[in-house]
């Protein structure tokens, strides 16, 4: 059987399925190809049921440290990861279910199977060709990955990934998280309030190494005060699995040590799923980090051929594919659209407190010798923070000296995921830090913090 | 149904036509067939019919306005049709000056291409679309927002497109090295390449001319000559002057690359020399930091060479701009032919006391045509123009010369 589509679209995640409806929204006839489940690692095993395990281990850290002293008396709390899976495995599932239905809405055929590119914008699926008579979109995305050269291949049982710990009916006894970015730091999070004893481990000098130092120190103090083990600059060197533990050899400043957990979380780099699809026989190039080579319109070696999401380039980030899923999908429709600013994309850690930010750190602004200003403002002044009781954090704008422009924002909050994007919009539009401090910010708000920080980079801050 | 409405070929030879009244107004239902305007063209005046039953959605070149022929003058449509793919948003780049913000219709500059390359950003009259950062960074570098393209969302002028203007009129380094910058083409730059190449091949020439009074040069020249030493021409006292206002028109000191508009830091002024059996440029290198003596004394040695036939190449080549001058010749005002890949030469005629109105009263006063030629792919008329204003204000004030 052969058919023909104007578009399609190979992996249904988050990048390949809005390329989709955007694709369908401009008239293109469209499929996309899943191998499993529709929404991809984003709907199924990442984002979406990672945020419901961080909503209940929040309740958690409520019922256990705050309910009190709100007049709140609870009896003795047990704690229940298992159950707390299963709700997040709902939240997921409606969620691929809400993915089907939109593709149902915007009349985009779902092709179950695992598509081969072949030359000639051909895709095989099992016995079936599919041919796209304007483009194929490569959206196959990454997976999780362990680090066999140290003894720390994912064997599911002690050594795990996020596709492991999303479906544990209980929290480990203790577990080493091997990895202090977003993934890592969130897990970190989700299993030292269901009671794990947690050591995070990262090989870089500080937790969450691309945020900017000010937000990695609050939340390795953060961190340390409910009882994580915060290991920053720590190489692990070798590792003992046993059937029902691991012993991993770490070592700092040239002292090495055991570390004896019922787990191993791998949280340090994902692969990218480039292989056994075709790609290099269709004429599909990698570049030398082993992402598909696209040009500035995203288009592969291939003719015909684009990528988006993972596969196409860092950052590898959900809304980064979903975005780059419309501008092609208008690209093929051949439309100009807006190009992406890549300099722009927020990136959030959603652990407790949230670490959102967007732009320069401040490490870059020196490192590129940048004129700035830092404006900084501490949630511990903020009303709203204190009537919450969420006043670690705060909100970091740095502005370029001459102009204003905002060159980096950096927010550490309860809701800095929700905040960031007033900062997004500011820097799309090239907005400086006047035109947001003058925009009225409603009281009591977190985001009062971002106009008072806009105001300390001109020197002009009123709360502090 | 989306009806572009085009200049028409009303008559055979017919190029440009001028819109002398619309008859139908924004909003008028119409049928096909009916008349939407007159248009003035080079023989008469001609009706242009709807070719398509809606209603004229958007008018976009104005009365009085003119524009080539195959250029889109207006949008009939549905009523309430999405035509923003046709007029907005880089839909026809080429009309993109001709439209203001909400897109109201301003009228046309008179030539097709200069209208064509009226500037992005702007609305005539309307409000100039800029980022605040955009604007700030205007403001600070002295970069006028008008003339500015925008390339951001919908023609908006963003951060990159100040940092593109304000290089590109970035003040000259004095003793710096040797400098270029190689701009890409727009879309724009190429629609009016393409438009005005397949129109008058191969070089789109196009002229200006400007009576300059001399009388104040004149009289300057005669108190340097007084000094002693080598004599000062009118020719001299002309390339000085060129020299310096290319350094502040880098618009017009420019080469066609086809691909690129080269535009130079550095001024090398090629001046037209007769020889015997035919004409050689000679270039002043950095004419424009040269004493008015030193371009003397260069002029002259460089036209005895020429004649001799013993210029070296690099002597008469890599001019950015050139001068002809047939007025020793008795010639009033000529147009001289561009010599690509520059993208002006200034044709320089006889210097003749002729009674003028002059304060109120008929003097006779010596005056001088200039007719600048232009490369149309490269100089708009306005920016021609206003280089060619700013030539006749430093010959009328020749002090300007010293600064």
């Amino acid at each position: 059987m052969s058919k023909t589509f104007d578009v399609i679209i190979l992996g249904g995640g988050p990048a390949g399925y809005v390329c989709a409806i955007r694709s369908a929204q401009l008239g293109l006839q469209t499929a996309v190809i899943e191998r499993e489940k529709l929404g991809g690692v984003c709907v199924n095993v990442g984002c979406i049921p990672s945020k419901a395990l961080l909503h209940a281990a929040h309740v958690a850290h409520l019922v256990q440290h705050e309910a009190a002293d709100l007049g709140i008396t609870t009896g003795p709390v047990t704690l229940d990861y298992g159950v707390a899976m299963k709700r997040s495995r709902q939240v997921a599932e409606q969620n691929s279910k809400g993915v089907e239905f939109l593709m149902k809405k915007h009349k985009v055929t779902v092709i179950r199977g695992t598509g081969v590119l072949q030359t000639g914008r051909k895709i095989a699926v099992d016995k079936d060709v599919y041919v796209a008579s304007k483009a194929v979109v490569i959206a196959t995305g990454s997976r999780v990955k362990g680090v066999p050269q140290i003894g720390l291949d994912i064997n599911k049982t002690t050594v795990i990934s996020t596709d492991e710990a999303l479906f544990l009916e209980r929290a480990p006894t203790s577990v080493a998280i091997v990895g202090a970015g977003a993934v890592g730091m969130e897990f970190a999070d989700i299993f030292n309030a269901f009671g794990s004893k947690v050591t995070l481990i990262e090989v870089l000098p500080r937790i969450l190494p691309l945020e900017d130092a000010d937000a990695s120190a609050t939340l390795a103090r953060s961190y340390k005060k409910r009882g994580i083990t915060v290991r920053a600059g720590v190489k692990v060197t070798g590792a003992k699995v046993a059937k029902t533990e691991v012993t991993l050899e770490v070592e700092s400043n040239g002292k090495t040590e055991s570390v004896t957990v019922e787990k191993v979380l791998m949280a340090a780099g994902r692969a990218l799923n480039v292989e056994h699809n075709g790609f290099e026989a269709a004429g599909v190039k990698l570049t030398d980090r082993g992402f598909i080579q696209v040009d500035a319109n995203l288009r592969t070696t291939a003719d015909g051929v684009y990528a988006i999401g993972d596969v196409a380039g860092p950052p590898m980030l959900a809304h980064k594919g979903s975005r780059e899923g419309v501008f092609v999908a208008e690209h093929i429709a051949g439309h100009t659209p807006h190009p992406i600013r890549y300099d722009n994309i927020p990136s959030v850690t959603y652990c407790h407190p949230e670490v959102a930010s967007i732009g320069l750190t401040e490490e870059a602004c020196k490192e590129q010798k940048l004129d700035y200003q830092v404006g900084k403002f501490p949630l511990t002044a903020n009303g709203r923070a204190r009537a919450a009781n969420e006043t670690d954090g705060f909100v970091k704008i740095i502005r370029d000296t001459k102009y204003s422009e905002i060159l980096g924002a950096h927010i550490v909050a309860a809701h800095a995921s929700e905040m960031i994007h007033e900062l997004a919009v500011a820097r799309e539009n090239e907005y400086t830090v006047e035109e947001i401090e003058l925009a009225v910010h409603a009281h009591p708000t977190l985001s009062e913090a971002i106009a008072e920080a806009a105001l300390d980079s001109l020197g002009r801050v009123m709360h502090t | 149904m989306i009806t572009k409405v085009v200049m028409e070929a009303l008559s055979p030879t017919m190029e440009e036509g001028r819109i002398a009244q619309w008859l139908k107004h924004e909003g008028d239902a119409v049928k096909s067939g009916d008349v939407l305007a007159e248009v003035e063209t080079d023989k008469a005046i001609m009706e242009l019919p709807a070719r398509s039953d809606g209603i004229l959605r958007k008018i976009l070149v104005g009365d009085g306005a003119t524009t080539a022929v195959g250029n889109l003058v207006a949008v009939i449509a549905d009523a309430d049709e999405d035509i923003s793919g046709v007029v907005g948003n880089g839909g026809e780049k080429g009309e993109k000056g001709e439209e203001g913000e909400e897109g109201q219709t301003v009228a046309a500059p008179a030539a097709p291409a200069a209208s064509a390359a009226s500037a992005g950003g702007e609305a005539e009259g309307g409000r100039i679309k800029a980022s605040p950062l955009a604007r700030r960074m205007a403001g600070e570098q002295g970069v006028d927002l008008r003339r500015v393209d925008g390339s951001g969302p919908g023609g908006r002028i963003v951060k990159r497109d100040i940092a593109a203007a304000a290089a590109a009129s970035a003040a000259l380094p004095v003793g710096g090295a040797e400098g270029w910058e190689d701009v890409p083409l727009t879309q724009l730059r190429k629609t009016i390449a393409r438009r005005l190449t397949q129109s008058l091949a191969p070089v789109p020439h196009f002229f200006l001319t400007s009576i300059v009074d001399m009388e104040r040069a004149a009289e300057a020249r005669e108190a340097l000559n007084a000094l002693g030493g080598e004599k000062i021409s009118f020719n001299d006292i002309v390339a000085k002057t060129v020299a310096m206002a290319l350094r502040q028109h880098r618009a017009c000191n420019a080469w066609w690359q086809e691909s690129t508009i080269r535009y130079f830091h550095d001024v090398h002024l090629g001046i037209a020399v007769a020889v015997d059996d035919g004409l050689i440029t000679p270039v002043i290198r950095h004419a424009d930091r040269k004493s008015l003596r030193e371009i003397a004394i260069e002029t002259r040695a460089l036209a005895e060479r020429a004649r001799a036939r013993k210029l070296a190449p690099e002597e008469y080549t890599g001019a950015t701009f050139s001068l002809s001058n047939l007025g020793m010749f008795g010639i009033d005002a000529f147009t001289a032919v561009i010599n690509p890949p520059e993208a002006g030469i200034l044709a320089i005629g006889a210097i003749t006391p002729t009674p003028v109105a002059h304060e109120g009263a008929v003097q006779v006063r010596r005056r001088m045509h200039l007719t600048m030629s232009c490369d149309h792919r490269v100089i708009d008329g306005a920016t021609g123009a206003r280089f060619l204003q700013t030539v006749r204000q430093m010959l009328e004030h020749p002090l300007a010369l010293v600064w």
